[in-house]
């Protein structure tokens, strides 16, 4: 059963436990080409397993995931590396080489995958790092040796660095001053728009969401409970959608805490 | 009634139970260490290599460990030469400690000594690298990239340590018969010329290649450990540590198990 060919990730039915632990419970989750798709959902709901599935980081329990009409769920080794290069993943906790320097991480896909020159690279590298607001002689400190909001940009350089056709976002925004946040925002509408890419981002920064979103999808419980147009976030119906945009302690979704 | 008591287990199955979980747990590193090895192994030989990782991992294992080295190798033949002069005197055979000198560094501690100091040295730093690696999302990050972590990580070490180590412990055969000779000559009062003659005539080209041999494999299984640990790490900073100590610890165990294999295959008639 091939999917739409309109569609460039399609998941269907995708489950996933850690040991008793239910994450992903039949998980559907359809992104267009050039569509950009943020997923909202409380802390550990799962976002970031999903994403780590799709890419085949985490393997799931069962289900199936397509990538531009090929089913790419049960993928390995070197047809997956392969697979790999149309994608770009900035990470929730960064993930930088913590061996190379700044520029070598931004360029290491341009060298190691795809053999560009060092010196291209290099020059690739800097005018990355410019659009995410760092100057060229960051690209010779080591990852240590930056604020984590400073990581977090780098992070997202090397995510886009090789002009990925599909990018997927971890929280971009979380950890950066608002001026800086929309800054990225904007550098994630302007992939989508003149670059053509499809993201799949993750964020808690709900008017990040609506600036970069065409269609938000909240995770729940390992569903998919809603999806919709970003226009129609604010009269969705949804009384899990409502509780989660206007940041309500009360509501249908039960935080565990004891009061 | 629901409620009743569990039905207790004979004592037998008791007793017997925990060792067939613990004999099921070590099957099970068994076959995950089988099955780490045999994909390290594919991706050694298959391209893309990545040479300068290779040499810089070469340049760890084999150069940064000489001083180490050295210094255990140099103690260890000065510490042959008065012992076995001490006691071969009880029976007027002084004459054999240069054979004795360089028999014991070439087959046996050389490569032990050097594999032990290797594995704690570098054993240790590939787990908690790679550790760190694997629990900060490193790994995963590589993979992203279309970076084979097996290509660039593990491939480059297990090539280096199975190169590094022969060579190593060569060096340390070389300053361990000179640490002997040193002893023989300026303390024991052996004939300089004298010494050294002793030391050839009765080596054989299977004492030294025996020895290196066993450094190929010590070196090999190092790094396998170093890998292997670090790889499978995970949690935070514990599960680094954890991966380093079991790193280093099972590299150890498992130097000495090859080192008597081994000897058994080249000396037993
Ligand atoms: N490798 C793993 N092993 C065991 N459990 C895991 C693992 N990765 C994630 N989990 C569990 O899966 C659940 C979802 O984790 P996930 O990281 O996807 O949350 P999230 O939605 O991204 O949350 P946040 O918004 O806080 O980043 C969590 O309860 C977590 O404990
Ligand atoms: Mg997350």
């Amino acid at each position: 059963m091939s999917a739409p060919p309109h569609l460039k990730i399609h998941v269907s039915d995708l489950h996933k436990s850690f040991g008793r632990k239910v994450v992903l419970d039949g998980l559907d989750l359809d992104v267009a080409r050039s569509e950009s798709v943020v997923v909202i959902g409380g802390s550990g709901s799962g976002k970031s397993v999903l994403l780590k599935c799709i890419l085949g980081l985490i393997r799931p329990d069962s289900g199936s995931i397509q990538i531009d009409g090929r089913d790419v769920t049960d993928l390995r080794g070197s047809e997956r590396d392969e697979l790999m290069l149309k994608f770009g993943m900035l990470f929730q906790g960064s993930a930088l080489f913590d061996s190379l320097t700044v520029w070598e991480n931004v360029s290491f896909g341009l060298i190691q995958a795809r053999g560009m020159d060092r010196d291209a690279a290099r020059e690739t590298a800097i005018a990355k790092l410019a659009q995410v607001g760092l100057a060229p002689d960051v690209g010779m400190l080591y990852p240590a040796e930056l604020s984590g909001g400073m990581q977090k940009r780098v992070a997202l350089a090397r995510a886009i660095a090789a002009d990925p056709e599909i990018i997927f976002f971890d929280e971009p925004t979380t950890g950066l001053d608002p001026i800086m946040g929309d800054v990225i925002n904007d550098l994630i509408v302007k992939c989508v728009k003149e670059l053509g890419a499809t993201t799949l981002s993750i964020t808690h920064d709900l008017a990040s969401a609506r600036k970069i979103a065409h269609r938000i999808a909240m995770l729940h419980e390992g569903k998919i409970i809603w999806s919709g147009p970003v226009a129609s976030i604010d009269r969705s119906g949804n009384p899990y959608v409502d509780q989660f945009i206007h940041g309500r302690a009360e509501g249908p979704i039960q935080m565990q805490v004891s009061r | 009634m629901s409620s009743a008591a569990p039905i207790e287990p004979p004592v037998l199955v008791r007793v017997l139970a925990p060792v067939g979980r613990v004999f099921l747990g070590f099957l099970a590193v068994v076959g995950s260490i089988s099955v780490f090895t045999f994909r390290a192994l594919t991706h050694c030989v298959t391209p893309p290599f990545y040479w300068r990782l290779t040499l810089r991992q070469m340049m760890d294992i084999g150069y940064y460990s000489l001083p180490v080295v050295g210094m255990t190798a140099i103690f260890t033949g000065m510490v042959l030469a008065l012992q076995s002069y001490s006691g071969f005197s009880r029976f007027s055979a002084e004459g054999a400690v240069a054979t004795v000198v360089v028999l014991s560094m070439t087959r046996e501690l050389g490569p032990v000594l050097a594999g032990l100091m290797v594995a704690g040295r570098v054993g240790a730093s590939m787990a908690a690298e790679i550790g760190t690696m694997k629990v900060t999302e490193q790994i995963d990050a590589l993979t992203t990239l279309s970076t084979n972590p097996f290509k660039y990580l593990v491939a480059p070490r297990l090539i280096a340590g199975f190169l590094m180590m022969p060579l190593l412990v060569l060096v340390a055969d070389s300053i361990g018969v000179f640490g002997g000779f040193l002893i023989g000559v300026n303390k024991l009062n052996f004939n300089p010329a004298n010494y050294l003659t002793r030391t050839f005539e009765f080596l054989e080209l299977k004492d030294v290649v025996s020895g290196l041999v066993k450094a190929a494999c010590f070196g090999f299984v190092i790094s396998l450990m170093g890998c292997y640990h670090g790889y499978n790490s995970r949690g935070g900073a514990q599960g680094v540590g954890t991966a380093t100590i079991n790193a280093v610890v099972s590299a150890l165990m498992l130097i000495l198990i090859f080192n008597y294999v081994i000897t058994e295959l080249f000396f037993s008639q």
